[in-house]
């Protein structure tokens, strides 16, 4: 690794001078996270999950989707950090950088995905069915 | 002199070489079960969810597919992914409490706080441990809902 000179920076080399700040947002999605995803896991031990009315009710109220779109938030930025690590770690040459494109795919496709999935949840028109909202 | 005394340098930072602590353990484990989170259990979530939103039809083949397919004629492939998925989900839900409380673990460590050897080693034992309480006492209680 290079000395983080002027010359070693532009190669590419040496600190990049984002090591705090991946510490920090790694910290504070965890704080995010401890709420958040302990909100679902509760949600999901309570929660009747063979039944989609009940489910989808659940996930339709207001409160929730907007829990679980932050929780989406926090999750897959968390975990891009998380991976990111693991990447730098265990993969070298060319092929880590192709690496951490595709985890970067993966992190925002899949973040988007699943706040594009709640929006679909919370914002359809209300089908039909008995005790409906 | 002789040849006989044990080796007091500092030995090598291979994991082969090692004597393996709950330490090192729960080192290993925060990785682990944190990539077993971010790739199987972010998947599942959003595939859960897109079930959910897709209608009632999909989110019977969903359950179909990872929990029960209630089908008298219920395929092969069914079959082992009913098994499979109960194997996930309790995987998942390991991973889920381990990585919690290594990760409560490591916001204390931050501080400078749990270096000193004995206390160290207890906290990592009591991470793994809890770890994998949780996660029993969790499906005992899914269980009991269950009958």
């Amino acid at each position: 690794m290079g000395d983080g000179s002027h010359l070693g920076k532009v190669r590419g080399l040496g600190s990049s001078g984002h090591g705090s700040h991946h510490w920090l947002q790694q910290r504070l999605t965890a704080l995010g996270n401890i709420l958040l995803v302990g909100f679902l896991f509760v949600s999901l031990i309570r929660l009747p999950l063979g039944d989609h009315g009940a489910v989808l009710r659940w996930a339709s109220n207001p409160m929730v989707a907007l829990a679980l779109i932050l929780m989406v938030v926090s999750v897959f930025w968390h975990l891009r950090l998380g991976l990111q690590v693991l990447l730098e770690d265990y993969v070298h040459g060319p092929m880590r950088l192709l690496a951490l494109v595709l985890l970067n795919f993966y992190a925002i496709g899949g973040a988007a995905y699943g706040i594009f999935t709640i929006a679909r949840i919370a914002l359809a028109p209300v089908v039909a069915g008995p005790g409906g909202m | 002199m002789a040849g006989n005394e044990p080796n007091t340098r500092p030995r090598a930072p291979h994991l082969q070489v090692y004597k393996w602590g709950p330490a090192m353990a729960v080192s290993i484990l925060h990785r682990a079960s944190g990539d077993g989170l971010a790739i199987v259990g972010a998947g599942l979530f959003l595939w859960w969810l897109g079930a959910i939103a897709a209608g009632p039809d999909a989110y019977a083949a969903f359950v179909a597919c990872i929990w029960h397919d209630p089908n008298p004629e219920i395929s092969l492939f069914h079959q082992i992914t009913n098994i499979l998925g109960k194997v996930v989900l309790v995987g998942l839900t390991w991973a889920f409490f381990q990585h919690l409380f290594s990760g409560l673990r490591h916001l204390v460590l931050d501080t400078g706080a749990g270096y000193e050897l004995k206390s160290n080693k207890l906290w990592s034992t009591v991470v793994i441990a809890a770890g994998v309480f949780a996660t029993a006492a969790t499906w005992l209680y899914i269980l009991a809902e269950a009958l």
